[in-house]
């Protein structure tokens, strides 16, 4: 079980919820079944998100596999210049 | 083909070293093509026509006159730019921006537009183009933008179900914020202002567009990202992508400002309504006026300290102007915040804010530079008020591997510690100073991101190489690429030719943007050298007529192992090369990938000011920028991205300024009024490399473009409070406003 921590805006669209217990194996199942339990983040993925996994920010790998005991946040996706 | 991504510490032969760039001539002879130089047969000359006003109803347009001019072959609005978007906001805000709708939102902000056989005929057409406006209240400044009263610019957003122009709030941090203030001997708060700035770049937005009646299209540009920028066009126009081809041309500067569209749907648009290629350049006025500047801000910091210098609580509140439209700014703004430091009990809470000026677009490390302002210059007091030398302050607080960043995720290797202590020994920080000279430093945190990818790289018959890469060259990436390419095949870095790929040659790339082109392009073009050594490996064993496991590749050649084999002489690249017509066809290595582990990116910054307190003027005396890069590829061009973004730092915090009056309207839109630094406003900018290897890249890469841009307006604000004696909150900190500073503190 995976706990994936959210921040900034997906907090609200996860409805206030600061962490939750996700059973997911890669970052695609887990976005797959956090917007199962929470519809409302589907817009910021549809947006563009980022996931950190043990501090690296994965913006656009969905197939990385959780190692085990990952730190996983949610947050949104970053932009450059 | 999987490759092992992991950092190997391997010696390097010719990465590292800085050998001439292979645009550089052509640069320097004039003879680069950038946006503005392509032509086509039949082109015509578009124009756009800009509102005047902040915020109007637009009740008619009248483009009869326009239309019939003898010389005009096409007249846009919006009527000609359907929306296509299917409900994505974002893209209608592309839309809207690119051409207004029912209002016009801004000064500058394009109703109408026209392409002619010339530039006068155009410009006599705009003229002729009459608009009905109803003028509506308007707001500039992030601050009113927040009041109750305020005029609404976007009726469609909304705070508690109330109309607002706060787009988006968000909040990052952790621990017991009050708690932690409880802990403190020493408390500071400061308000800060930033005010809006342009990134600058010389050329301005241009493009050449052509689109058929059948549908097919092209479009010549300068921009960061040729593949969004057709993604982008092609949505908004209902084209097929396949169908646009976009080549990027060579880039006179963009440092965010040239990752977004601005105008290139609507020279596409008028290529399609006149049957005739249409080229469409901005000049300087509707470059300030209608690309995208950055934000001004807002900022409340307050800092916890116990006596012994460590942070206890912190906090900030970060308003930031986004413009029309929501953007990420100040989310960006609050995740940057902190990031320097390891601070147990920490909160940003960060409001994105509409206003009537421009489209607010991403300025190198977009957002940082602000709220870094606000806190250093605060970390700077507390230090003061504790009686703390300020870079041991901060190396006391310095975030480490294992410490949880205030915007969430805990730090693996990272550099802010090595920064800092580079600069507590840099004989700059020994150097003495004069009367009404002050000394500052500070730090700055970046991101980085890599994302979607594709190279292609092909080997002539003659041994040399193709190297074809779909990230825009910004800053020296064809060097950087070419000697890496050299590294990975063995052979000499001439013999590699590096071309930025159109959108019909490649695969997808991201936008040169987030600091990720050599680290992203750097990474497939290994695994594309790589690829192409596994075909030459094999043709050098089907050549000898041995087992491929037997074949191995070391410097620029196939070499036969065992003792089997002892009599095989090796096989060159050339050599190989020469013979591939005979042995399989062409020689070609190519990687698609999403390059991630870009891995996060610190700098020090340190600078000498002198302040005449006569006039209020600050003459930079000297600077020296400290960064992470990670492996520096092309030390030359490191070193240039260090000092292109202190450059501008330096300009932002001592004189850029978008000035609006009570009207709404830009009052500086020229270089002659909104002044950029020259040479002679700049001391030599001193730099220091340091090479912390990024694990997660095989050669160790770092992005390094955009971290240098943080620090600075916090460096010069310490070093021109230090020389001032008082301490200034409000960039740029012009003559005028040190004066008045200076001024307020001889009145207590």
């Amino acid at each position: 079980m995976l706990t994936v921590s959210l921040t900034g805006s997906l907090r609200d669209a996860a409805n206030g919820c600061e962490s939750v217990q996700i059973d997911a194996q890669t970052i695609r199942e887990l976005l797959r079944k956090l917007v199962e339990r929470y519809p409302r983040l589907q817009s910021h993925l549809d947006e563009g998100i980022a996931v950190s996994v043990n501090g690296e920010i994965y913006r656009d790998n969905r197939d990385l596999s959780f190692p085990d005991g990952a730190e996983v946040f949610l947050l949104p996706r970053i932009q450059g210049g | 083909m999987s490759f092992d991504q992991k950092f190997t510490d391997q010696e390097f032969k010719v990465v590292g070293s800085r050998p001439p760039r292979p645009d550089g001539v052509d640069k320097v002879t004039g003879r680069a093509r950038y946006g503005a130089d392509a032509s086509a047969p039949g082109q015509l000359v578009g124009r756009i026509l800009r509102s005047p006003h902040a915020h109007a109803v637009i009740r008619k347009i009248d483009t009869s006159k326009a239309e019939k001019l003898k010389g005009v072959k096409a007249v846009l609005t919006s009527k000609d730019l359907p929306d296509l978007t299917n409900g994505n906001r974002g893209n209608f805000d592309i839309l809207e921006n690119c051409m207004a709708r029912d209002r016009a939102l801004y000064d500058g902000h394009a109703v109408a537009a026209v392409a002619a056989v010339d530039e006068v005929t155009a410009r006599k057409a705009l003229k002729l183009i009459k608009v009905d406006y109803k003028i509506l209240p308007h707001v500039t400044d992030v601050d009113k933008a927040m009041a109750d009263d305020a005029p609404i610019v976007q009726p469609h957003i909304a705070q508690n179900n109330k109309p607002s122009n706060i787009a988006n709030i968000s909040e990052f941090g952790h621990g017991d914020i009050e708690a932690g203030f409880a802990q403190a001997d020493v408390i500071v708060e400061k308000s800060y202002k930033t005010e809006q700035t342009h990134q600058g770049y010389i050329e301005p937005h241009a493009c050449l567009a052509s689109v058929g009646p059948d549908g097919q299209g092209e479009l010549w540009v300068t921009t960061q990202g040729h593949f969004t920028f057709r993604t982008v066009c092609a949505t908004l126009l209902g084209m097929d992508i396949a169908k646009l081809k976009v080549t990027s041309s060579e880039i006179g500067g963009g440092f965010g400002g040239k990752t977004h569209v601005w105008m290139e749907p609507v020279a596409l648009a008028l290529s399609r309504k006149a049957n005739r290629p249409v080229k469409l350049v901005m000049n300087r006025d509707e470059v300030f006026k209608a690309s995208g500047p950055t934000c001004s801000t807002s900022i409340d910091v307050k800092i916890g300290a116990t006596k012994d210098g460590t942070v206890t609580a912190a906090s900030a509140t970060l308003r930031y102007q986004d413009g029309p439209f929501p953007g990420p700014w100040g989310m960006l703004g609050a995740m940057t915040s902190w990031a320097c430091y390891d601070i147990a009990n920490v909160k940003s809470v960060a409001y994105d804010v509409l206003v009537n000026r421009p489209k607010v677009a991403a300025y190198r490390a977009p957002s940082a530079p602000m709220a870094a302002f606000a806190v250093e210059s605060t970390m700077d007091m507390v230090a003061a008020e504790i009686a703390m030398d300020p870079v041991d302050f901060r190396i006391k607080n310095a975030a480490s591997e294992g410490s949880k960043a205030s915007y969430g995720p805990t730090y693996g290797p990272i550099g802010i510690g090595p920064t800092l202590e580079a600069v507590k020994k840099h004989p700059h920080m020994r150097a003495r100073l004069g009367k009404n000279q002050g000394r500052g430093m500070a730090c700055g945190f970046w991101f980085n991101f890599g994302g979607q990818t594709c190279v292609d790289l092909n080997i002539g018959v003659d041994g040399t190489v193709n190297l074809i890469v779909g990230t825009v060259d910004v800053g020296g990436a064809r060097a950087s690429m070419s000697l890496i390419a050299a590294e990975e095949l063995g052979i000499p870095y001439d013999r590699i030719k590096c071309n930025i790929g159109d959108t019909a040659s490649l695969g997808h790339n991201d936008t040169t943007e987030g600091s990720r082109g050599t680290f992203s392009s750097g990474m497939a073009t290994i695994y594309a050298a790589r690829d192409a050594i596994e075909v030459m490996k094999q043709r050098a064993a089907k050549a000898w007529e041995i087992d491929i496991a037997d074949v191995e590749w070391r410097d620029g050649a196939a070499h036969a192992v065992g003792v089997a084999h002892s009599n095989l002489a090796p096989l060159s690249l050339q050599e190989i090369a020469a013979k591939s017509p005979t042995t399989g066809g062409p020689i070609a290595g190519h990687n698609e990938s999403v390059a991630d582990g870009a891995g996060v990116s610190f700098a020090s910054h340190i600078c000498d000011v002198e302040v005449d307190p006569e006039t209020g003027a600050t003459k930079v005396l000297r600077y020296t920028v400290v960064q992470d890069a990670g492996k520096a590829i092309h030390p030359d061009y490191v070193e240039g991205q260090f000092q292109g973004g202190a450059a501008q730092g330096i300009g932002w915090a001592l004189n850029e300024e978008y000035v609006y009056g009570e009207d709404g309207r830009l009052k500086n839109p020229s270089f002659l009024d909104y002044r950029i630094p020259v040479c002679s406003d700049l001391p030599f900018i001193d730099t220091e490399i340091l090479e912390i290897p990024n694990p997660n890249h095989p050669y160790g890469i770092r992005g390094v473009g955009e971290t240098s841009i943080v620090p600075p307006l916090a460096a010069i604000g310490n070093a021109v409070s230090n020389a001032a004696g008082v301490r200034l909150n409000h960039v740029p900190m012009s003559p005028p406003r040190i004066l008045k500073a200076i001024k307020e503190q001889a009145q207590g």
